[in-house]
């Protein structure tokens, strides 16, 4: 049994214009279809990534499953058990086994709060051990992440680095040991050159504690680095969906290959041809029917516009893509 | 002395220095590089490498702690040290040198429309008739890839792909011989960066203005400059043009930033092993007597810890800082494997 | 031995009002009010020892003659009233029940105030619309009507005073405290220590409180100073507290005897205390002010 399901899970925002507008505009309800019927599982000891630009509902889906949002529409089924159907015993216990990493270091830690007292929130509000126990085990937490209790422990957020506070991030959500960690961009807002250290932390953490993970990010070279499995996610929409090395190499869906091609090479040797893609991305603000993709696909037909089709799937195992024409397009690999 | 016609910028041994309550910092040392006609130059380096502070002292826009020195710094034979300041905002700043500042998304002003504020910035550097700097507006907008009507709409009704380019816009309006790009496209999603650098690719040949292409994306700088600086510690670490760089990088930085930065067409391979550099830069407090970057580099030597390596010439165009260039080729090999730069742990 | 149970809370407490005496101390102008503050606490604290005579009682020179209207000498160092009330013990005692009006006035209202803000501020929706209606209702009342009637209605006794004051004095902090509220919950830490477990209260009180607190602080001086400033005013027009001698008091009963020309020094002396005591708290209120918006901190 998965460990994570999500079926046509979807997730509307509804704007309600001012008096005023509402009034002398006239204004409408506006809808922000945020993710609109994602249906994708994760197994256990699993890593799954989720790449999309900004807009396209990666944020939103990590805050359903962690339990911080309800979806509209559609179920996450966790462990066999459906969130909406949690008591509060229930959720309580998906609270411990559902934490999340968050992307930016600089603003995911109480600015009043030192160190220690951060990673310990998560035990102290759940009342999980008493308090004894919760020093040892943060103590023991950050020493597991590289942060030597002694020197770190009484420290403020503003009196470390970025790569530290990332860490210190890393220890609180992991402290209360949970089955399933989900990184949201943990590693946009560091610096190069100690991204890959934290990289290898989160890989080596996974392996010591077994648990597995939803990885979001935009940078498709580090999802090729750390997932298993790909998903891809554009306005809402899930585009693609495989084991990742397939996914980057022999993409099925048309956006998922423009999203390879436009990823700049660090290598100058390397002319990369120009992707096929028109338009700039769009608000997932009262969107047409359909495949959102659609008004920038160089390859759409009418079918595409009127009617949005869930992932298919392919002639390999495992990979699937959200796409009419699945199959017969030219879509060079890497 | 680069004096040849080719050089548009010429920047000798310069230092910036901030005086803070805890003693001066010394950001940005003895960076000496020049700029040629018609070239995109990139500098390579992370925060705290002083590339943001080189270019505020160049454009005269540090804070009022600030203080810049250098042996020279020179744009188009003009020495740019001993003009007055109102010379300088006269005849340099947009019209000579211009800035794509870094969030362009917090440049613009939000409450005048697009179009006015760029007629506006024109016309306060230069006399010309509103009817005019409109046209000139519309061929720039029409240069970057922006629709014309977009002139009339308000900053955010713009993505952040679209602000982008009416920054690029207003920086080319006077016609710059050199246009700063701090970060143009940090920020921006994939797709979109994928256009703007395309289409700064693009419009090179046809607005003949050199490049400053500041980043810390190697890829970035790899597709897109012809020449690269890499910062570290308020230095220049190495220099040279852009594919000798990636050929034959010669410093321990350089070798590790290849290191740290994936490549999508290499996964699953050998050798593709991301590997962080353990360590963060240094605070740059006070003079500096060793190699800003002996504390994080695995093939430190004594010297290192004691004389800041001067800049050696390695062939046309390449310098590196490095005591141990010497050793270059069996470095290379050592900086491949991952213990080598984690063994302390 | 676990680092937490180390840090006794004696000593975090310790340790926080050290920082406070830092923070006010480190401008000029907080140094200068603080000391201040704390010469006026000291008078409060000890006044029915400091006081030669009770406020009113008539006093005799040390001829024998009765001691009217005198001007401050040394036997009556700030002079007497028409009724030969030595003004000095008198501005002494008034001291005592001002400083603790204001004090006991200042403190309740912004326990009120930030309260009200932080739940109101956090929640949102129909609690948030309900509360702030009644702050507004509160706005629109006139200051020193209200006392008034209220006073007029259950008596001039302390803790009416005490009990107008507060109930109009807390509005403001409310609502300044519910924007910084609401600013501050929507960031990242307050959504990761939902993910962390927090329940509502915990992250009203836990994580969002300690964020609001140099706004609180400042105004917890704030609302001392206007709890000063207005217990002066309704005691200078006859409707503060009965049975004690307040600054305001003092100066209605100048009022009263119709002799304010006359008699400089009985005007000065409390006048003088007020403009210095509530001066004082804006200063200290100025410290915290500097914590809690950095820009204004001078590099």
């Amino acid at each position: 049994m998965a460990l994570l399901e999500l079926n046509g899970v979807t997730r509307h925002f509804d704007i309600r214009p001012g008096l005023f507008a509402r009034l002398v505009h006239k204004a409408p309800m506006r809808h922000i279809k945020a993710v609109e019927a994602v249906s994708v599982s994760l197994e256990r000891g699993e890593v799954l990534g989720i790449a999309g630009e900004s807009g396209c509902g990666k944020s939103t889906t990590c805050m359903m499953i962690a339990g911080l949002l309800a979806p509209s529409g559609g179920e996450i089924v966790y462990a066999g058990e459906s969130l909406a159907s949690q008591n509060a015993e229930a959720q309580r216990r998906h609270r411990r086994q559902v934490q999340m990493i968050f992307q930016d270091p600089y603003e995911s830690l109480n600015p009043r709060f030192r160190v220690f007292d951060i990673v310990a929130e998560g035990p102290r509000a759940q009342r999980l051990w008493p308090e004894r126990e919760i020093g040892e085990r943060v103590e023991a937490m950050l020493a597991g992440v590289g942060l030597p209790p002694a020197k770190y422990a009484q420290r403020y957020p503003h009196e470390m680095s970025g790569g530290e506070r990332q860490r210190v991030g890393i220890a609180s959500a992991l402290v209360t040991e949970p089955d399933l960690v989900i990184a949201d961009e943990p590693l946009s807002m560091l610096d190069v050159s100690i991204r890959a250290g934290i990289l290898d932390l989160l890989k080596k953490l996974s392996r010591e504690r077994n648990f597995s993970c939803v990885y979001v990010s935009h940078d498709l070279s580090i999802l090729g680095n750390i997932a298993d499995r790909l998903l891809v996610m554009y306005l809402g929409q899930a585009m693609e969906v495989g084991p990742t090395l397939e996914v980057i190499r022999q993409p099925k869906h048309p956006y998922t290959r423009a999203l390879i091609g436009a990823v700049p090479v660090p290598d100058p040797r390397v002319r990369r041809p120009v992707p096929k893609i028109s338009g700039d991305i769009s608000r997932p603000v009262d969107p047409p029917p359909g495949c959102r993709f659609a008004p920038r696909c160089p390859f759409a037909e009418q079918s595409c516009r009127e009617q949005f089709v869930e992932l298919k799937a392919s002639a390999s195992a495992g990979h699937q893509a959200a796409c009419h024409r699945l199959g017969e397009l030219p879509l060079e690999g890497l | 002395m680069s004096d040849a016609p080719q050089t548009l910028l010429e920047v000798r041994d310069l230092n910036v220095r901030y005086a803070t309550a805890e003693g001066d910092i010394h950001a940005v040392s003895d960076v000496s590089f020049e700029v040629r006609r018609d070239e995109v130059f990139g500098i390579a380096g992370e925060s705290g490498c002083g590339k943001s502070t080189l270019i505020r002292a160049l454009l005269r826009l540090l804070h009022s702690n600030g203080r810049t020195e250098a042996a020279a710094l020179n744009y188009d034979g003009r020495d740019l040290q001993t003009m007055s300041d109102r010379d300088f905002r006269e005849q340099i700043l947009w019209q000579e040198i211009s800035l794509v500042p870094q969030s362009a998304m917090n440049s613009l002003n939000p409450v005048y429309r697009v179009g006015e504020q760029t007629v506006e910035a024109i016309q306060a550097h230069r006399e010309m008739p509103t009817a005019q700097a409109r046209e000139r507006v519309a061929e720039l907008f029409d240069i970057v890839g922006l629709q014309a009507d977009l002139m009339n709409s308000y900053p955010h009704e713009f993505s952040g792909g679209m602000r982008q380019r009416a920054m690029i816009a207003m920086a080319l309006a006077l016609d710059p011989g050199l246009i700063v790009m701090d970060e143009p496209t940090t920020g921006l999603d994939v797709l979109v960066q994928e256009r703007i650098l395309r289409r700064i690719r693009e419009i090179r040949s046809e607005i003949r203005s050199s490049i400053i292409l500041i980043t810390h994306d190697i890829a970035v700088i790899a597709e897109m400059s012809d020449r690269v600086a890499v910062m570290y510690g308020g230095r220049i670490m190495e220099q040279a043009a852009t594919l000798d760089l990636f050929e034959s990088p010669h410093h321990p930085y350089t070798l590790g930033l290849k290191n740290a930065f994936p490549s999508i067409r290499s996964l699953g391979q050998a050798g593709a092993e991301l590997i962080s550099i353990p360590g963060s830069p240094p605070p740059l407090i006070g003079p500096q007597h060793d190699c800003p970057f002996a504390p994080r580099c695995p093939f430190s030597i004594e010297r290192c810890a004691g004389e800041i390596p001067p800049a050696r010439q390695l062939g046309a165009d390449h310098q590196a800082r490095c005591f141990r260039l010497d050793d270059v080729v069996e470095l290379r090999e050592q900086a491949r494997h991952k213990r080598t730069w984690h063994s302390s742990n | 031995m676990s680092l937490a149970i180390e840090r006794s809370w004696i000593g975090a407490a310790g340790g926080a009002l050290a920082e406070h005496y830092r923070i006010i101390t480190a401008n000029p102008l907080g140094r200068i009010g603080f000391w201040i503050i704390v010469a006026f606490v000291l008078v409060a604290i000890f006044a029915p020892w400091l006081a030669p005579h009770p406020p009113w009682e008539m006093q005799y020179d040390s001829e024998g003659g009765f001691a009217s209207l005198r001007s401050p000498s040394l036997e009556f160092p700030l002079g007497t009233t028409h009724l030969g009330y030595d003004l000095f013990s008198q501005l002494i005692l008034a001291t005592r029940t001002t400083v603790i009006i204001g004090a006991v006035s200042g403190v309740i209202s912004i326990v009120i105030g930030a309260n009200i803000g932080l739940i109101s501020g956090y929640y949102g929706g129909k609690l948030d619309e309900l509360l702030m209606r009644f702050t507004d209702i509160l706005y629109g009342m006139p200051f020193l009507p209200f006392i008034i009637v209220l006073v007029a209605l259950f008596g001039r006794k302390l803790e009416f005073v005490i009990l107008a004051i507060v109930l109009i004095i807390w509005r403001t902090s409310a609502r300044v405290i519910r924007a910084q509220t609401i600013a501050i919950k929507q960031r990242q830490f307050i959504i990761a220590a939902r993910a962390r477990g927090a329940g509502d209260l915990r992250i009203i009180y836990r994580h969002i409180l300690p964020n609001v607190l140099p706004l609180v602080l400042l105004y917890t001086s704030f609302n001392i100073a206007w709890s000063i400033i207005t217990e002066a005013s309704a005691s200078f027009l006859g409707f503060g507290d009965g049975e004690t001698i307040s600054w305001g008091g003092m100066l209605y009963e100048l009022w009263l005897s119709g002799k304010t020309r006359v008699a400089w020094w009985w005007f000065a002396a409390p006048s003088l205390c007020i403009i210095a005591l509530v001066t004082s708290l804006v200063f200290v209120s100025r410290a915290y002010e500097e914590v809690a918006n950095p820009r204004l901190r001078k590099r």
